[in-house]
């Protein structure tokens, strides 16, 4: 009896470590993704100067000598991802808005279901999508028709369900209590949500906005096919664009493994992966205090 | 009895799905006074108050037959408007449900949906209020402050005051102090002495005791009847109905 | 009275506005989904299915590109699978809370919110490079196995911390073993979660391209190999978008990808209603 207690201690102690390596996967891989993306931007970032790489206006990597400035592409991710969030957050906050409090029950149904299949599309096709589509509408505007705005109405069809899956649950946390105690003060339903429940679920509907924000700010595929990618600051939203993913995705196909230009992709991917990784940051942020104020006020 | 007839409740009955949740009910509730609903739980007592300022609306699959006439008026009648009706009854809950903003804020919330935008005149009804609920002297330096970093008494007075903040006529009020603690609970039994004078109080209670201190009248729900209605004492003393009296004296519930 | 008609008329125009905004998210979906099958569908045929592209894509078929795909999907959960759901174990049955638990937890989300071409840019140095793999199926297939992790990890997890906690005192008060409680009992349990997430995670990999192009390559034929470099659907669908090939054939490609990525997605929701059900009326 002894000895097979022992013999069990045995085994869950080897069961245990081999679930931590599996768990251990993950941490490790964020650290070679780091490391990997940044040793290979460094002659880049070295040669140039990070300054000088982030503020130059200039990408000439095929000029003698090249340059190597991707202030037009952080520009270009700037300008897509703020009109996206322009477009896409009025209408994913009304649709949850919609869902977490008016929508009949079977309605509230079908919509998340069209949100799930919003979000399962892969992002090629609503580049295709955008490319035979809005392209040439577009285009009835002036110009190409690919440029920041088709872009970003693409962007803003991809952050929506984002957008409204994460803001719907926030609003849903809200207690019931807030709402009884507004609507039996009189207040109208929709007083009770712009006054009571909206700023209760203040930052979830935030970390919803950041999550579309890096959704959009990563987004490749999609935007490489309707974007123009001219690696110039837009003068217009009728204007092709770059953005800093389009830049890695256009140039890694030709790029020489080893020289400058194929550094300076990779140092455009870590500008990328640092810009996303203070929004995660923030994310956590935002949530960790949501967290914490709940348990403050469930103990009084 | 010398007060007038406030709410007029006459064939009541009220059905969740198949469920039938009040039946027949029929009381009359005059003015400024305080009227305690007592019975066993689920016996429709808190169902009733809820149906007093329409909060039932909230829940699905309701349906109720009757009449609820408030000075003479049917809140069931299609013309009624529900927001005007909420804003004369009051209602204060079972567990306080500040919400997730300032002391000042909360008191002054009713107002400000209702139309008040004056700084001066928010001003003057928040510490009317909160005096009126018997809270301004623990809370006038902290207005500003969270209303979720109060204490459970402080924080049910507050709700209080932010029902008296919108000037109702009437106050429901949904075991008010069940989730408090004993100086609490005396101190919002107080206030109810002091708050009947102006208005008219319904309050739903589980405590024989609290019953019998602070109500003129009072009623007893079993299973969605209203089994004896009158004044507290003779409810009390010299109860009519058999059930009644065992409920009274402890034998059920 | 006046007031509170005037807050109607203004909580009316504010409903319409909710509705308008819940009706555009519908019709966009149904516009995106009904445009492209509405032009896809006419050029699905057997032959579209079980032929081989010809002059780069113009003619023919998509087989090899459907096949890679299938096996790029299996291949990527023969790896995601074990370390996904084993790390939910452990973060949801063995690990006490603790500062590990919480940066375990914190890569996970991290990995979560990381763009697909960083992925892309990670495999073609890491796998492709340094550990010599260069455009193949293996290296497309380890960094699709990165990008789903965080999904498997999260939805497996949910999935084993809504168990409830009866089912593993009764297991262990009949003196089976943790992990006997775990692989019998919980795991089970949880099983409908779980699979739910890996439908999920196979929509999310039959759609990756950024993180494909410069792992997996495009070579336009079936993979003969794990070292075979090998073209899938979604990258098929882009080459023939960007490079102008072939219009028809884009949009056939592109229907058979959103008909396979409807139908996980469709099973996964099925998936997780069931599980739902069952808890209730177990619960």
């Amino acid at each position: 009896m002894k000895q097979g207690t022992a013999r069990w201690r045995m085994n869950d102690k080897v069961i245990r470590s081999l679930l931590f390596v599996c768990a251990a996967i993950s941490v490790v891989a964020v650290l070679l993704i780091t490391v990997m993306i940044f040793v290979e931007a460094f002659p880049a970032l070295k040669e140039t100067g990070v300054w000088d790489f982030i503020a130059g206006t200039k990408w000439k990597p095929t000029d003698t000598p090249p340059q190597f400035g991707i202030l037009p592409m952080i520009v270009g991710s700037v300008y897509v991802t703020g009109l996206a969030l322009l477009f896409g957050l009025p209408i994913g906050m009304a649709t949850s808005i919609f869902m977490a409090e008016i929508a009949p029950p079977k309605v509230a149904v079908v919509l998340r279901r069209a949100i799930e299949i919003l979000a399962g599309i892969p992002s090629v096709v609503y580049g295709f999508f955008g490319l035979m589509m809005v392209v040439p509408i577009v285009q009835t505007l002036g110009g190409t028709g690919m440029s920041v705005l088709t872009a970003s109405i693409i962007l803003a069809v991809m952050i929506l369900p984002t957008i409204v899956s994460v803001s719907e649950a926030a609003l849903r946390a809200v207690p019931a209590e807030y709402k009884e105690g507004s609507l039996a003060l009189g207040a109208s339903h929709w007083q009770t949500i712009v006054r009571v429940q909206v700023p209760a679920a203040k930052s979830g509907i935030l970390a919803a906005t950041v999550l579309g924000i890096g959704r959009a700010v990563g987004e490749t595929m999609a935007v490489i096919l309707v974007a123009g990618n001219i690696p110039v600051i837009p003068e217009s939203i009728l204007k092709a664009v770059r953005t800093m993913t389009v830049n890695i995705v256009l140039e890694m196909g030709y790029v020489q493994p080893g020289s400058l230009h194929y550094s300076a992709l990779f140092a455009t991917g870590a500008v990328l992966f640092v810009f996303i990784m203070l929004l995660n940051f923030s994310i956590r942020a935002l949530t960790k205090t949501r967290g914490e104020k709940q348990k403050n006020a469930k103990k009084h | 009895m010398e007060n007038a007839v406030k709410i007029s409740v006459k064939n009541l009955n009220l059905y969740y799905g198949d469920l039938q949740a009040l039946k027949e009910v029929n009381i009359e509730i005059s003015e400024n006074s305080v009227t305690a609903l007592i019975g066993p739980s689920g016996c429709g007592k808190s169902t009733f108050l809820k149906t007093l300022n329409r909060m039932n609306d909230l829940i699905p699959n309701t349906k109720i037959t009757g009449e609820v006439l408030l000075d003479g008026n049917d809140i069931y009648a299609g013309d009624c408007d529900v927001i005007e009706l909420r804003k004369n009854i009051g209602m204060v809950f079972q567990k306080p449900n500040p919400f997730p903003m300032s002391v000042f804020d909360n008191v002054a919330y009713g107002p400000r949906v209702h139309g008040e935008r004056n700084k001066r005149a928010l001003q003057e009804t928040v510490e009317r209020s909160l005096k009126a609920a018997a809270l301004w002297d623990e809370v006038k330096d902290r207005l500003s402050k969270p209303a979720l970093g109060l204490s459970g008494g402080q924080q049910q007075r507050l709700c209080i005051a932010r029902v008296l903040a919108v000037q109702p006529e009437v106050v429901l009020m949904d075991e008010p102090t069940s989730s408090l603690d004993p100086i609490s609970t005396g101190k919002i039994e107080d206030l109810m002495d002091e708050l009947k004078k102006k208005y008219t109080i319904i309050i739903v209670t589980h405590n024989m005791q609290q019953a019998a201190r602070i109500s003129e009248r009072t009623a007893f729900f079993l299973l969605g009847d209203l089994i004896e209605e009158g004044d507290t004492i003779d409810i009390f003393k010299t109860p009519r109905d058999k059930r009644t009296e065992d409920y009274i004296t402890g034998r059920f519930g | 009275m006046q007031r509170s008609t005037r807050k109607k008329a203004v909580q009316g125009v504010a409903f319409s506005f909710l509705w308008i905004g819940a009706i555009i998210t519908i019709v966009v979906l149904l516009v995106i989904v009904g445009y492209i099958l509405y032009q896809g569908v006419p050029g699905l045929s057997w032959e579209f299915l079980t032929q081989s592209p010809k002059a780069g894509g113009k003619e023919g078929g998509i087989l090899p590109m459907l096949v890679n795909t299938i096996f790029l999907v299996i291949a990527s959960l023969a790896i995601a699978i074990p370390v996904g759901v084993l790390s939910a174990v452990f973060l949801a049955e063995y690990a006490k809370q603790g500062r590990i638990v919480r940066l375990i937890r914190s890569a996970a989300e991290n990995l979560a919110g990381i763009p697909s071409i960083i992925f892309g840019l990670f495999g073609f140095i890491f796998f492709g490079k340094i550990l010599g793999l260069g455009w193949s199926l293996l290296n497309g297939a380890l960094t699709a196995a990165i990008v789903v992790l965080p999904t498997i990890m999260r939805t497996s997890e949910e999935a084993l911390l809504a168990v409830p906690q009866s089912y593993r005192e009764g297991s262990l008060s009949l003196g089976a073993t943790r992990w006997q409680t775990v692989t019998r009992v919980v795991l089970p349990a949880a099983s409908p979660g779980i699979l739910a997430g890996l439908m999920l995670s196979m929509g999310r990999i039959v759609g990756e391209t950024a993180a494909l192009i410069f792992t997996l390559g495009s070579a336009d034929r079936i993979a003969q190999s794990l070292m075979d470099s090998a073209r899938p659907l979604s990258v098929h669908l882009y080459i023939l978008a960007h490079e102008g090939i072939s219009t028809p054939k884009a949009f056939s490609t592109a229907t058979v990808l959103i008909i396979l990525v409807l139908i996980l997605n469709l099973t996964a929701a099925f998936l997780v209603s069931r599980a739902n059900k069952n808890r209730k009326t177990k619960g």
